[in-house]
């Protein structure tokens, strides 16, 4: 297939940056976006252009690398897939694709589609963990029954990969759903249960203070998540951070 | 803004708000549709709410406070969201993921806002005048002629079915999205969305019914 591209080209964070056309010719409708990228890369290093910058790593859909926001949604039309998954099935001989970065004040563009979300690093370190002594005599973590009911949930939180999508689609760009899972996480396991109070409150003050925006609800996060984090972890992040509030 | 300094603290106080608000909408109804049916039991249900004390001067001042806190918070916190995304997409198809309710709440609320002032100066204002400005001695039998009288108008009658509309649109998101915002999302969530999607219509309907009964009846 055929192919007309338009994508954001910033060759550093303080350029300005503007969306650039681009062609691309025969496509296989079986290769990843990524691969599509990729040919358009090549393209561009023998016309002796700078190729375009984008993000990937394991390509495989689990390592949260790749981002991109094609045709308005966060990692483009499907859905429970991250961009390296997408396939060029879902377009059609001579579409045109709008290719940008993940949009938020808290991930400013380093280059082209690249941007930095070191800022869900920093609220991850502010308490997205558990404090375990590991002199040697540690418990053994499967000697605490845990039901398979809050086992099941905590997994399914566990499986946000940090990608981001949910605050490049949020209107507001919200990181609640990030932040929501990475609390359940431990909310719902008896190792978390300590430092629980201390966590919600020093990881939503760290959101706040990376310029992220406020949850309404929309929902658009749920849908557009490749790991199909649920909602339920920003209600459970709420009762989480009222209970600590209230606790004092 | 103190206790309010962190995101969900605002996002609870919104929901707490709202809450109020909604309980409030159906005290309102349940009064207004009282007219329809009896001309002597809505004046004596509007004397009693205009002449109770508890009501003049401890719920009055608390709606009062309850609205403007909604709507300035609301503002408040569009303002931050917009700030969190300085450079907007080329493209975004928001349709694709949510609701064009859930997107547009601050258009519906500005279009509510506009209908409370309209409403406030045709209701409001006037009563506040009528008992604490002009000191008129109470009349119990004139709430009804009042209420008719302000529907005879199309253009005003028209106004307020449009922006019922509109608080419909509002409701049909705020409603579950209140709960959501309190920490309730768990198995009685779909009852809550039912029952908040049959509160978001039944309210504003009941609204319109009213005032285009007067209209038409008188």
């Amino acid at each position: 297939m055929n192919l007309t591209l338009k994508i954001w080209r910033q060759k550093s964070p303080e350029d300005k940056g503007k969306m650039v056309e681009y062609k691309v010719t025969d496509i296989s409708e079986h290769m990843s976006f990524l691969e599509m990228l990729d040919v358009l890369n090549e393209q561009l290093v023998e016309a002796n252009e700078e190729p375009v910058a984008f993000d990937h790593d394991c390509r495989e859909g689990i390592c949260g690398m790749c981002s991109l926001y094609i045709n308005g949604e966060a990692h483009g039309p499907d859905r429970g897939i991250t961009t390296c998954q997408l396939h060029m099935r879902m377009f059609n001989d001579g579409d045109t694709i709008y290719i940008e970065p993940w949009r938020a004040k808290a991930f400013p563009v380093i280059k082209d589609l690249i941007v930095d979300r070191t800022a869900l690093d920093r609220i991850q370190q502010a308490g997205g963990f558990i404090s375990v002594n590991t002199s040697g005599n540690t418990q053994d973590a499967d000697a605490i029954l845990i039901s398979k009911h809050a086992a099941d949930e905590a997994m399914d939180a566990a499986t946000c990969i940090g990608c981001g999508a949910c605050v490049a689609t949020c209107k507001n760009s919200s990181a609640m759903l990030f932040v929501g899972a990475k609390i359940s996480q431990y909310a719902l396991l008896p190792q978390g249960q300590i430092e629980a109070s201390d966590r919600v409150l020093n990881m939503v003050r760290q959101m706040d203070l990376e310029g992220f925006g406020n949850c309404t609800n929309t929902g658009a996060c749920e849908i557009e998540c490749p790991k199909g984090i649920s909602l339920v972890n920003i209600a459970r992040m709420n009762r989480e951070f009222l209970k600590a509030s209230l606790k004092g | 803004m103190g206790i309010l300094s962190s995101s969900i603290a605002r996002k609870v106080a919104m929901a707490l708000s709202a809450f109020f608000l909604m309980f409030f909408l159906l005290i309102h109804v349940s009064v207004n549709l009282v007219s329809v049916f009896s001309e002597d039991a809505f004046n004596t249900a509007s004397h009693f709410m205009g002449t109770n004390p508890l009501i003049q001067y401890a719920m009055q001042p608390i709606l009062l406070f309850g609205v403007i806190f909604h709507f300035v918070l609301g503002f408040v916190l569009e303002l931050k969201n917009r700030n969190a995304r300085v450079v907007k997409y080329y493209k975004n198809n928001g349709a694709a993921n949510s609701t064009w309710m859930s997107r547009n709440m601050i258009f519906s609320g500005l279009v509510i806002l506009a209908f409370i002032v309209l409403h406030f100066i045709d209701f409001w204002f006037p009563e506040v005048n009528y008992k604490y400005i002009a000191h008129l001695p109470e009349d119990p039998s004139r709430y009804y002629g009042e209420l008719v009288h302000k529907f005879e108008n199309p253009i005003r009658v028209g106004a307020y079915v449009v922006a019922f509309i509109f608080l419909a649109l509002h409701l049909l998101h705020g409603f579950q999205s209140a709960f959501q915002s309190m920490g309730c999302n768990n198995k009685y969530t779909k009852y809550v969305k039912s029952f908040g999607k049959w509160y978001a219509l039944l309210i504003p309907a009941l609204f319109i019914f009213i005032a285009l009964f007067h209209y038409f009846s008188h």
